[in-house]
C-alpha cells in the first residue's frame, strides 16, 4: 500500500518526502531510493494518476528542440551568426537556415544580421554538448527592429502566452503594441512609449501572480482599468 | 570545575537564536539569508551560465564555484583585509566541496553555477552559516539537487559537548577547546564537511557529532520553511 505525503499544488524543497510505497512513480523533477519518492529540485507538485512530477518555480533557460526564442547577435562566424539565448549556451544561425538568399564565399555577413541585432528564432537542434542551431525560416521568425527587449522569469512564461496565446493576444489588443514572448524568458516589444510602460507593468503582474487561477480574467479587469477602454480576448 | 555554565547562558545542545530568509538579491538567480546569533551570511546563486577560463570547462558536467568572502567591517576584532587570504580560499574549497555531493550538473556541461557567499558580520560558525546560506539560495535558483545541506559547529569546551560555540567559547582559557564544524544532507545523516580545531577523544566526538545530527534536523525545518515561504500562494 503506498502513501502520499503531499498534495496537488503544494511547494516542496530538495529532499523533501513527496510518497512512500511502490503504487506511485517518480516523473520529473523528483527520483526514487528504495521505497520513497524524493523531490529532486525546488517546485510545485504536481499529481497525474500514479505519476508525481515537479514544476520548477525558478531557474535559468535551459535550450531545447522547437522552442521559439528571441536572441541577440554576438559575433559573426565564417558561416553564420553566434547568438546569446539567456542561457549558459550561445546559439549558432548558419547561413541556409538564415535566408533563402544565394550568399557569396566571403561575403560580408553583417549585411543581413549586424552584431547587436535582436532576433526571433526556433531551436532546430540540441545536442548532449548543449550546442544549439536554430533556424529563421518559419512563420512569425524574423528580425526585430527597434522596440524593447527586457527578461522575465522562463518558468513563467507559459503563464505570459496564455492557453492558445489568449494571454499575449489579450496585452496586444489592449494596447496595440507588438509583442514577442520568446520561451527563453526574453521578451520584446514594440509599441506607442506610454502603453509599451503598461505592458511591461502587466507581465510583472502575470510574472507575480502566475500561481493563481482565472488569471486572464483578472488581467481583463487590470487592463481596463489601466487603458480606460473595454478589452477583448 | 568544568565549563559548568555557557558563556552566553544557553544549554549544552541549544544554538543561538536563527533567522532565514530565501530571496534577498533581486538579480541573481537564487539568494539566501541565514543569522546564526551574530553570524549573518548572504548567499547569491548565479547561472548555470558559460565558463571562462575555457580550460576549466568540464565536457562532462557544470562546475560549483564558490566564493566565501568576509567582510572588511565584518569581524568583531581586526578589520578584515579586503581580498581573498589563505583563510578565505580554504573555506570556499570546502564549502564547494560539502555542497558538490547534492547536485546534479550533468544537464549543463561546460557550464558554472557561481555561487558568492557575503557575511557582514561575524562571530564563530560563519563556514557553517554560509554553506547553509549557500544550499538554501541553490534550491532557490531551481537546481537540480537530491537534498539541502546543513551546517552547524559542534565542539567541546573543557569537559563539556556543546552545540554552536560562539566567540567566547572558542577562545576560552579555562581548559582545552576543540571547534568541529559539520555539514550534513539532513534527509541521508551523509556527512560532506567534517574539520576539527584542538583535541578530542573518540567517545566525546561520537557524542558530539550526534548532537550535531539533533541540530542539523533543526536547522533544516528552518531552511525548509524559509524556502517555502517565499513561494507561498498568498
Amino acid at each position: 500500500m503506498s502513501e502520499l505525503l503531499v498534495k496537488d499544488k503544494d511547494i516542496v524543497v530538495p529532499g523533501e518526502v513527496l510518497a512512500v510505497g511502490m503504487d506511485h512513480l517518480p516523473g520529473k523533477g523528483t527520483y526514487r531510493e528504495d521505497e520513497k519518492i524524493l523531490a529532486g529540485q525546488l517546485g510545485l507538485v504536481s499529481i497525474d494518476g500514479r505519476a508525481i512530477k515537479l514544476i520548477p518555480m525558478s531557474g535559468r533557460y535551459i535550450p531545447k528542440t522547437g522552442d521559439t526564442i528571441v536572441c541577440k547577435v554576438t559575433d559573426i562566424l565564417m558561416t553564420g551568426w553566434r547568438l546569446d539565448t539567456n542561457s549558459a549556451y550561445s546559439a549558432v544561425l548558419s547561413m541556409k537556415d538564415a535566408t533563402s538568399d544565394y550568399i557569396q564565399r566571403g561575403a560580408d555577413l553583417t549585411q543581413y544580421f549586424n552584431l547587436g541585432e535582436w532576433l526571433v528564432c526556433k531551436i532546430v537542434n540540441v545536442t548532449s554538448q548543449k550546442l544549439v542551431d536554430v533556424t529563421m525560416k518559419g512563420p512569425g521568425l524574423r528580425n526585430l527592429k527597434g522596440g524593447r527587449v527586457f527578461s522575465v522569469n522562463t518558468n513563467k512564461v507559459p503563464r505570459i502566452i496564455g492557453k492558445q496565446g489568449s494571454m499575449v493576444s489579450m496585452l496586444k489588443n489592449a494596447t496595440g503594441c507588438r509583442i514577442t514572448v520568446g520561451q527563453n524568458g526574453w521578451v520584446w516589444i514594440d509599441g506607442e512609449a506610454d502603453k509599451e510602460v503598461i505592458v511591461v507593468e502587466a507581465i510583472r503582474k502575470i510574472e507575480e501572480e502566475s500561481h493563481t487561477s482565472g488569471l486572464t480574467d483578472k488581467m481583463k479587469e487590470y487592463l481596463e482599468k489601466v487603458t480606460g477602454q473595454k478589452v477583448t480576448e | 570545575m568544568g565549563y559548568n555554565k555557557r558563556i552566553d547562558g544557553r544549554k549544552n545542545d541549544e544554538m543561538r537564536k536563527i533567522e532565514a530568509k530565501v530571496g534577498v538579491i533581486k538579480r541573481a538567480e537564487g539568494s539566501a539569508y541565514f543569522r546564526i546569533g551574530n553570524t549573518w551570511a548572504y548567499a547569491a546563486v548565479y547561472g548555470p551560465r558559460e565558463l571562462f577560463p575555457k580550460f576549466k570547462q568540464n565536457p562532462g558536467t557544470g562546475i560549483l564555484r564558490c566564493s566565501y568572502n568576509m567582510m572588511p567591517f565584518s569581524s568583531s576584532h581586526d578589520r578584515v583585509r579586503p581580498g581573498g587570504s589563505r583563510r578565505s580560499k580554504e573555506i570556499s574549497m570546502v564549502t564547494e566541496k560539502a555542497l558538490s555531493p547534492v547536485l546534479d550538473l550533468s544537464q549543463y556541461p561546460n557550464s558554472v553555477v557561481d555561487v558568492f557567499i557575503e557575511l557582514p558580520e561575524t562571530e564563530a560558525g560563519s563556514r557553517c552559516a554560509g554553506i547553509t546560506a549557500a544550499a538554501m539560495a541553490l534550491a532557490d535558483a531551481g537546481i537540480a539537487m537530491k537534498d539541502l545541506v546543513a551546517a552547524v559547529s559542534v565542539g567541546r569546551v573543557d569537559d563539556k559537548i556543546v552545540v554552536d560555540l560562539d566567540y567566547s567559547e572558542e577562545a576560552y582559557e579555562g581548559g582545552p577547546v576543540a571547534d568541529i564544524p559539520v555539514a550534513m544532507m539532513p534527509n541521508s545523516g551523509e556527512i560532506t564537511l567534517l574539520q576539527m580545531d584542538g583535541l578530542i577523544s573518540k567517545e566525546k566526538l561520537k557524542e558530539a557529532l550526534g548532537m550535531a545530527k539533533k541540530a542539523l534536523k533543526e536547522i533544516n525545518e528552518i531552511q525548509k520553511a524559509a524556502l517555502k515561504d517565499k513561494y507561498k500562494v498568498v
